[in-house]
């Protein structure tokens, strides 16, 4: 790999940036590998990165049916947070946070990850109530989390309409400083480019079609470039995990739905941190190119269309407009929909499976991109030795029928 | 937008209806004799297809009434609405199609 650096700049820009490599290869797939990831998005390179980086194991496949940086990597709004009530979510989340923060140096690749705040409204005596409990439950956990009220809020967020005549008021907000955004694509890259260079195959149009498992035991997969044989096997597709698991004769226990976003035209700076209100339901930064780039919550039913429904769009709109007056007239660029995989309790699930070998890491639902790096840093482990880290230890598939849940639904700052 | 049949009031748009989840998912008959694995399955456990859904919707905003709808989840294309009483609960992933490249 070539090492990006000022001089490399300098000594392209004299060749005329002719001489620029590609950031990966192209391999053709080999027979067999130590082991395969299934999914190129930015939870499966991170797989492959750590399994590389951390635990020597560099003789890895991943497989990505389209092409990278083309599915839910590139299709959320960006936000980063740790921010969350329960222990286990918040430790986890909490670990993908400290690896964002040395990521780019780390990938030698600019993920451009800006830590400009996260801010949580509350609109009423029980949401501030919330707040304060999430507050200093975080604290404990040694996550930084304060409560500001209005005024505050007024200062830092100019344009946020704070009038006690809102139809729902603001009155006041959790904030995380360590909070932020960062390019997505640029994650997806960052880590296919470490990747690739410890030695790691990315292959791009792959389908994975059948998952072979042998005396109770995985053995390789079958894609549209021909069977490849591997005993260590993790699966990190998102809203598709249901069909990979039926693959292999397994259940899990998520649905899949669509989750649109939007960016609006490009505007001068106006909003230099991120909003969330799971009250009025919606969330809103704005991009370095000067886009406004809006979420909301999934659409109600079952989906595996990458779009999703109007009346969803209009109520995303609506809670912004509500927020944010001075955006009513903001034309809106782009729209699109990704396919989330939601767990009964809007957490992930990183764990073995009944088959041997086969892992999966899915559950993530709507809010998969900030745990990135920490996915693939523990599922790197999972799949390493055979075994939970204990930060994902309580994210089992066995939780379902222990019944030791964590519940983050309506707990997680925002809404699902 | 789906334009969804209520076997009472006829095709009326999607606001007006609220999503119930997976249809068929009968409620265990004896719940003390269920192990933990079972009470999962009732509980956490849909088939989650990629094609034909069966699913309940309410029409919230009209007769408030429970009803039956196949939908196909990757197309949104609605087969059919059936009242509770003449669906026979048979799950709809048994139809389930395969995966396709691209989609």
């Amino acid at each position: 790999m070539n090492r990006y650096s000022a001089f490399g700049l300098l000594r392209n820009a004299l060749s005329h940036n002719r001489n620029w490599r590609t950031a990966w290869r192209s391999p053709e797939p080999e027979k067999s590998y130590d082991a395969i990831i299934v999914g190129g998005g930015g939870h499966g390179l991170a797989t492959a990165y750590y399994l590389a980086k951390e635990h020597g194991i560099r003789n890895v496949a991943v497989l990505e049916k389209g092409w990278i940086g083309g599915g839910n990597t590139g299709r959320n709004t960006t936000i980063v947070r740790s921010n969350y009530l329960w222990t286990e979510a918040a430790l986890l989340y909490e670990k993908s946070m400290q690896l964002w923060e040395g990521l780019s140096q780390d990938l030698n690749y600019n993920v451009m990850f800006s830590q400009r705040g996260v801010y949580n409204l509350g609109h009423s005596l029980q949401d501030m109530r919330d707040i304060e409990r999430r507050v200093n439950a975080n604290r404990l956990n040694g996550i930084d989390a304060e409560v500001v009220g209005t005024a505050e809020l007024g200062k830092a967020i100019p344009h946020l309409n704070i009038s006690p005549g809102a139809r729902y008021p603001v009155l006041g907000a959790s904030l995380q400083r360590r909070g932020g955004v960062a390019r997505h694509d640029a994650v997806a890259w960052g880590f296919a480019r470490a990747a690739d260079a410890l030695g790691v195959d990315i292959i791009e149009q792959c389908q994975v079609t059948g998952i072979d498992v042998s005396g109770g035991k995985a053995v390789g997969v079958q894609t549209t470039r021909g069977p490849i044989a591997s005993d260590r096997i993790g699966v990190v597709v998102a809203g598709h995990a249901g069909v990979l698991a039926r693959m292999a004769g397994l259940r899990l226990p998520i649905e899949s739905h669509p989750l649109q976003a939007f960016v609006s035209e490009p505007i001068r700076p106006v909003l230099d941190t991120v909003v969330m209100s799971g009250a009025v339901h919606g969330y809103i930064s704005q991009s370095d190119k000067g886009e406004l780039v809006i979420g909301a919550g999934v659409d109600p039913y079952n989906g595996y269309g990458q779009r999703g429904s109007f009346p969803v769009i209009e109520h995303a709109l609506q809670a912004i407009v509500e927020l944010f007056p001075v955006f009513s007239r903001v034309r809106m660029l782009r729209l699109w929909g990704g396919i989330v995989d939601v767990a009964p309790d809007a957490c992930p699930i990183l764990s073995k499976t009944p088959v041997g070998g086969l892992y999966f890491n899915c559950g993530w639902g709507t809010g998969g991109f900030k745990a990135t790096p920490g996915s693939g840093w523990v599922f790197a482990h999972t799949m390493a030795h055979d075994e939970a880290h204990e930060l994902n230890a309580p994210f089992s598939l066995e939780r379902f029928s222990t019944g030791a849940l964590v519940d983050e639904h309506g707990a997680a700052a925002v809404a699902h | 937008m789906l334009l969804i049949e209520c076997p009472w009031c006829g095709p009326r748009a999607e606001t007006e209806f609220s999503y119930g989840g997976e249809a068929g998912i009968p409620r265990p008959a004896d719940p003390d004799a269920l192990s933990d694995a079972e009470w999962a399955d009732y509980l956490f456990y849909r088939s989650n297809p990629r094609g034909a859904h069966r699913e309940l919707w309410n029409h919230a905003q009209g007769c408030r009434r429970w009803f039956v709808v196949e939908r196909d989840t990757v197309t949104n294309r609605i087969a059919g609405s059936f009242r509770l009483d003449e669906t026979v609960p048979v799950p709809a992933s048994a139809a389930e199609k395969q995966p396709e490249q691209g989609d």
